[in-house]
């Protein structure tokens, strides 16, 4: 597909690191070389695929991961959570899939494509390890005046919204039915950080993202939230992929993120369940 | 040594088929297999089934409205602008020519996202050119076809500019310059003897400008956003459909392919009649 190549977190520094304990080992144990019986020197790369909006949380929490399983080196694989599931579908090696709504999940499991043994144990439909919800995000000074959900069906406010193809967009559907308000956006992105460039850029006067994307934004944007919301709370579910090679380190990879990884995902801005 | 002479005549057609060079040949077949194999992955697995009624779609054919007019105003905006610029390039000297050629080429080499966040920097409500556009006539290019318009012309006019160039770089001068000798002065000599001479090498040009521009798609989204009917054009849908609906997207693709496949065969035939 064109142009939004999906984000690894380069393997590189990792397998350097891996290299560089494997060497560590080798001179700490000249003196055994040769018997390599019980020596875990083996390194197991294990690809995490998680949506686009992960991108920041799980790239530190595969850090404190890899801390903790040395011998474990975390590839991870951001895109559209749609696009990953197309990637699954095709046959992608992967061990783990993060997915930024239940409803791309839900492909994911009835394809079944999800681990059978780990699904009996943690949920047939994934595990949902984290929560976000909307938040109007308007350009620093708010030159627009928004204030709440509904000075967005003015025609003198421009908006950007999600395609209703892609989590945020069936998020954005419910919290405007939920609110009983019609918005006509000047254009529907593909998804949520295209919305955000365009609010940081001040191209539309407001747009809704998720409050994770406005925390990450820092002082480009403002956001504004609403009590319509926390209807259209998004769930994060994620699961062990029948595709995996180790699916017990897949297993260890995702009870790490829904265990320490908690507080990383609190101060994103997730909630956490 | 004695080089084989040419055995013209011999082979049933006359013109020495019967010494294809494997070299060459195997090559070509590869490449050939090599681009056509992506079309058969698509003209299988397309859903053959729903095929008729997904065509007739009022979203599709929109979708594929906005891309055939927005291509086509994009040809003939390069073909008014990038035909001189080639002419500029190759006909007349100044300084920085070199410099200026190798930027024409510039969005040729960046991402197109890349070209769409640009044309945002530049042309968007805040940007350097764009605040005026907005604070002194109130006029917002991005969310329009325009923009659209605007985005497939800075992709695709250097295919038409380093095309028509390199036809004037071919052409024989000494046609336009018997012309000036007869007194006929630049403009004269530029529409009467050096337009008709590249007319073949601009016709090339226009169709693969007008062809990236209907498979232009990162500059488009960036730059003009995604809404259909208004800046939606048949990629954008493609790749809106591949989200939820990959068949979808398998048909909106073929769509796309054939259309332009007639049109390209079409324009053809009439060049080759001619």
């Amino acid at each position: 597909m064109p142009e939004i190549p999906p984000r690894t977190r380069c393997a590189g520094t990792g397998v350097y690191r891996a290299c560089a304990v494997a060497a560590a080992l080798a001179l700490g144990l000249t003196a055994c070389s040769g018997d390599g019986g019980g020596e875990r020197t083996e390194n197991v790369e294990l690809t995490v695929m998680a949506a686009a909006s992960l991108t920041d949380v799980f790239t530190e929490i595969a850090e404190s991961f890899e801390e903790e399983h040395p011998e474990v080196t975390v590839v991870l694989n951001f895109a559209g959570s749609g696009e990953l599931a197309q990637q699954i579908a095709s046959g992608a090696p992967a061990d783990v899939f993060a997915s930024a709504d239940t409803t791309t999940m839900e492909r994911v499991v009835e394809a079944g494509d999800l681990d059978a043994d780990w699904a009996a144990e943690h949920g047939e439909e994934g595990l949902v390890f984290a929560t976000n919800t909307l938040m109007i995000a308007v350009p620093p000074g708010n030159p627009a005046g928004v204030s709440s959900l509904h000075d967005l069906t003015s025609e003198d406010v421009s908006t950007a919204f999600c395609a209703d193809e892609v989590p945020c967009g069936t998020a954005t559907g419910i919290a405007l039915e939920a609110a009983g308000l019609e918005v006509a956006p000047v254009t529907l992105e593909e998804d949520v950080r295209a919305v955000l460039t365009k609010v940081e850029l001040g191209e539309v006067d407001a747009g809704l993202v998720y409050e994770t994307d406005v925390i990450s934004a820092g002082d480009r944007v403002k956001g504004i939230g609403f009590p319509e919301a926390k209807e259209a709370l998004n769930e994060y579910p994620i699961g062990v992929l029948a595709n995996s090679e180790s699916p017990e380190r897949a297993a260890a990879w995702v009870d790490f993120v829904t265990g320490q990884g908690a507080p990383i995902m609190r101060e994103a801005g997730f909630g956490t369940p | 040594m004695t080089a084989p002479t040419p055995r013209v005549g011999r082979g049933p057609s006359g013109n020495g088929t019967a010494r294809v060079p494997w070299v060459l040949v195997l090559p070509a077949l590869i490449g050939l297999l090599f681009l056509l194999l992506p079309l058969v992955g698509l003209l299988v697995r397309a859903p053959w089934a729903t095929m008729g009624r997904r065509i007739v779609d009022p979203d599709v054919l929109t979708a594929l409205w906005l891309s055939l007019s927005t291509s086509t105003a994009a040809t003939l905006v390069s073909l008014v602008l990038g035909v001189p610029l080639a002419w500029s390039l190759a006909r007349t000297e100044f300084p920085g020519r070199r410099l200026v050629r190798a930027l024409v080429t510039v969005p040729l080499v960046i991402p197109p996202v890349v070209g769409g966040v640009a044309l945002l920097l530049v042309l968007g409500r805040n940007g350097i050119v764009g605040q005026y556009l907005y604070s002194w006539f109130g006029l917002t290019l991005p969310f329009t076809p325009a923009a659209v318009v605007v985005a497939q012309v800075f992709v695709a006019m250097p295919f038409l500019v380093i095309g028509v160039e390199g036809a004037l770089r071919g052409a024989d001068r000494r046609y336009e310059e018997a012309a000036a000798t007869l007194g006929a002065g630049r403009v004269t000599v530029f529409t009467r003897v050096t337009l008709p001479m590249i007319l073949p090498g601009i016709g090339a040009g226009a169709v693969l400008c007008w062809a990236r521009a209907l498979g232009e798609f990162g500059a488009t989204i960036t730059f003009a956003g995604n809404f259909p009917g208004t800046t939606q054009t048949m990629p954008l849908a493609v790749y809106m459909a591949m989200q939820r609906d990959p068949e979808a997207a398998i048909v909106l693709s073929l769509v796309l392919l054939l259309v332009s496949l007639a049109v390209l065969a079409t324009l053809r035939e009439r060049w080759m009649s001619v």
